[in-house]
């Protein structure tokens, strides 16, 4: 059946396609890499982040090439499953896919044990952490909890009210766990810098469903957003992938509202409100993109679980740094100063945020006095922090 | 032989049209028009494993077009296709949740598609009863119990069915492989859901064109005041019609569920209601050219991911597409309508 279907669709095929187009140059031997996105590639965040590091790679390795494929999730495009992408991927010659989200674990782990001679990548997953990846699978996250706290760091300088709200996507524990550093940031610039007490300040978490708005599915970003500024949030720290809160922000800023947003994901993302940005924490995937397409290239891959942090020596340095923080047009000098210090602290070691004693949000012990978060605890946390209001499940 | 000419004359009207329209269209935004239709073409039919993907969306869309057709031989606009195919879904995952680790999988996959069938029909006859008995038009009931649907579809998987530790868009944690619909080695695509389709396709042949059944659909369709002098009751055969009809969606569902994507998604019925909806329109209500003209939709809707892919243009244009197919054979038949009755 399969053949026969083959024997007759194949010319016929073949001799109509010829006549229409002149197909695409085949793939030589340069190494084809094929990259994922959930989101639209500008969506000036989390998926335009990782776009941005697919171009670098082939401006960094000549001969690359990128093929990708965004808004690939079940609401934007019915009926497509990362399975099916993969294969056309590969089809087309890409010998590593790069799959960009959270919500790709499960396909990108069928994918890759179809095609076990192609390298994938499985971007914030734990596959190899928990056993589950095969051996083409390894996982690639950047350490966004340091950025994540200077972001909060800024917002906690800045706040007048002592109300800082954190628009958060779903909740998972990545999601928890940037939440949390944010909150850590915060509230060392509410009470370590500017002196105030523990009891004045407020942290807000309201999650909205997805790490985007589908409309009808999630809450509505905006709606939330300006929620908190009506309910005395003056700065809103975004932990989705597109920047809802920026551009509310900028327009209560218009109507005479003194607040401000921080985005996330994407250097650019401050571009289309300056005057309302504090500043971004952004993910710079290009550097270990080129290490993982250069390991293809070379044969020398081998599965890896990696947890890319700061360059500590240049935090905005776009061939070092997986994790970066641009200030804002709107923070001033003074403020600058401290968050340059408070960069160094971080960097050399002299300041972890993650140090007990630290309360689960129940109460519960999370660090005793003296002791520091491991890496596992921090990857896998189980709630949010005693002080910070809104769901931990 | 007249009749065949004619169905061809408009058939070839309607895709000049269609072409023409899209072609300037792409020459519009920029694209080179010939490459566009050719990696659309080679999207679809370039290889036995996107044929296949063809197929798997080929399947739950004939099934609803093929439902649909049952509910419009007895005038009903069976909106709600949607919703009974999201509901289809749900019992089957709900079985299938049930059957893990159970020593007979076999059972729990026959008793997920049998209760699919029995949900989406159930979902359906309540806006067959709204109608019959409240007086409320099926589209309206039909679009409230899709949102409904998707309110409820969204509450499980965000709720009681989430996986452990986090709720995701992703779905519900997918089922052991001994709980995926059957298919066979290499074939990328399930023969026994292909057989399945197929028997529905001869079944509802025979009942909609060879059987009683169908004749007093077919009148009740044209006029139920008249069917009740023959001693048909009308209610009773909208009732049937839209059973029939809800049960086919949620047949396309559970097979959604077990065969597809191997867990509940939000948007599990993919909009192929809705578009079940265009593939009936553009039948002409007729029940033949229906296989046909699902297979070419599902083909336009697989080949189109080439066009971000290769071309950086959007994939809607395969929506466009099926929309212009639609307008223009709407504009046909009505044009050979007209015709018709000037001549007489």
């Amino acid at each position: 059946m399969i053949s026969k279907a083959r024997t007759i669709l194949a010319p016929a095929i073949i001799a109509v396609w010829g006549a229409w187009s002149t197909p695409a140059a085949l793939a030589d031997n340069s190494l084809t890499f094929g990259l994922l996105m959930v989101g639209p590639y500008n969506d000036h965040g989390w998926s335009q982040a990782h776009y941005e590091g697919g171009r670098y790679v082939e401006e960094q390795i000549p001969g690359s090439k990128m093929i990708y494929i965004d808004k690939v999730n079940p609401a934007d495009r019915a009926g497509v499953t990362v399975p099916m992408v993969v294969d056309d991927l590969v089809d087309k010659g890409a010998s590593l896919i790069i799959g960009n989200s959270d919500d790709m674990k499960d396909g990108i782990r069928e994918a890759a044990t179809q095609h076990p001679d192609v390298k994938f990548v499985h971007i914030s997953g734990d596959d190899v952490l928990t056993g589950k990846a095969p051996a083409n699978l390894s996982n690639l996250m950047g350490r966004m909890e340091y950025g994540k706290m200077m972001a909060g760091f800024i917002a906690g300088l800045a706040t007048r009210t002592g109300k800082v709200a954190y628009l958060g996507p779903l909740i998972n524990e990545e999601t928890r766990r940037l939440a949390v550093a944010a909150y850590l940031g915060a509230r060392h610039a509410w009470t370590q810098v500017r002196g105030n007490a523990a009891e004045d300040f407020r942290f807000k978490v309201s999650w909205i469903g997805f790490w985007f708005n589908i409309p009808g599915v999630t809450a509505d970003p905006t709606q939330v957003v300006r929620n908190f500024y009506d309910t005395g949030h003056d700065v809103v720290l975004s932990g989705i992938d597109t920047t809802e809160a920026l551009i509310v922000a900028s327009q209560r800023r218009q109507e005479g509202q003194d607040v401000y947003a921080l985005p996330y994901d994407y250097v650019g993302s401050c571009e289309s409100a300056p005057q309302a940005c504090l500043g971004v924490p952004y993910f710079n995937w290009g550097p270990d993109y080129v290490n993982l397409v250069k390991a293809v290239a070379e044969g020398s891959w081998v599965q890896s679980w990696t947890w890319s942090g700061p360059d500590w020596r240049d935090i905005n340095d776009k061939h070092t740094s997986a994790i970066g923080f641009v200030v804002g047009d709107a923070v001033q000098a003074e403020a600058r100063g401290k968050l340059d210090k408070f960069i160094a602290q971080l960097g050399n070691g002299e300041l972890n945020l993650f140090s007990g004693p630290l309360n689960y949000q129940d109460g519960s012990v999370f660090l005793k006095a003296g002791e520091t978060a491991t890496d596992r605890q921090i990857w896998y946390l189980e709630q949010l922090l005693e002080g910070m209001e809104g769901p931990s499940r | 032989m007249n009749r065949l000419r004619e169905h061809l004359t408009d058939g070839l009207l309607i895709l000049a049209i269609v072409v023409s329209f899209t072609w300037l269209l792409l020459l519009l935004v920029g694209a080179v028009p010939q490459h566009a239709f050719g990696h659309l073409l080679a999207g679809s039919f370039g290889s036995w494993s996107k044929f296949a993907r063809v197929l798997n969306v080929w399947i739950p869309l004939t099934l609803c077009s093929l439902g649909l057709l049952y509910a419009f031989r007895a005038g009903l606009w069976n909106i709600g296709v949607e919703g009974q195919m999201v509901l289809g879904a749900i019992a089957a995952t709900g079985v299938l949740r049930l059957g893990t680790e159970s020593l007979y999988p076999q059972g729990y996959l026959v008793l997920a598609v049998v209760a699919g069938m029995g949900c989406g029909g159930l979902w359906a006859l309540l806006s067959g009863w709204l109608k019959t008995r409240g007086g409320v038009h099926e589209i309206f009931a039909g679009l409230g119990l899709n949102f409904v649907a998707l309110g409820l579809v969204l509450w499980l998987i965000f709720g009681p069915w989430k996986r452990a530790g986090i709720a995701s868009m992703s779905g519900t944690q997918p089922f052991p492989a001994d709980l995926w619909f059957p298919g066979l080695e290499g074939w990328r695509v399930s023969p026994f859901a292909l057989a399945l389709v197929i028997c529905t396709i001869l079944a509802t042949v025979w009942m909609l064109n060879h059987s009683r059944f169908g004749l007093r659909l077919k009148a009740v369709g044209h006029n139920p005041k008249a069917v009740q002098l023959y001693g048909v009751a009308p209610n009773r055969y909208l009732l049937y019609a839209i059973l029939i009809s809800g049960a086919l969606a949620g047949l396309a569902g559970s097979l959604q569920v077990s065969d597809i994507y191997h867990r509940l998604i939000p948007s599990i019925s993919s909009g192929y209601g809705y578009l079940g909806l265009l593939v009936v329109m553009l039948a002409n209500f007729r029940l033949l050219p229906i296989p046909f003209i699902a297979l070419f939709f599902s083909a336009l809707n697989v080949g189109s991911i080439q066009l971000p892919m290769m071309m950086q243009l959007d994939s809607s244009l395969s929506g466009v597409i099926q929309g212009a197919c639609v307008m223009s054979a709407l504009l046909v038949f009505g044009l050979r309508r007209r015709k018709q009755s000037s001549q007489r």
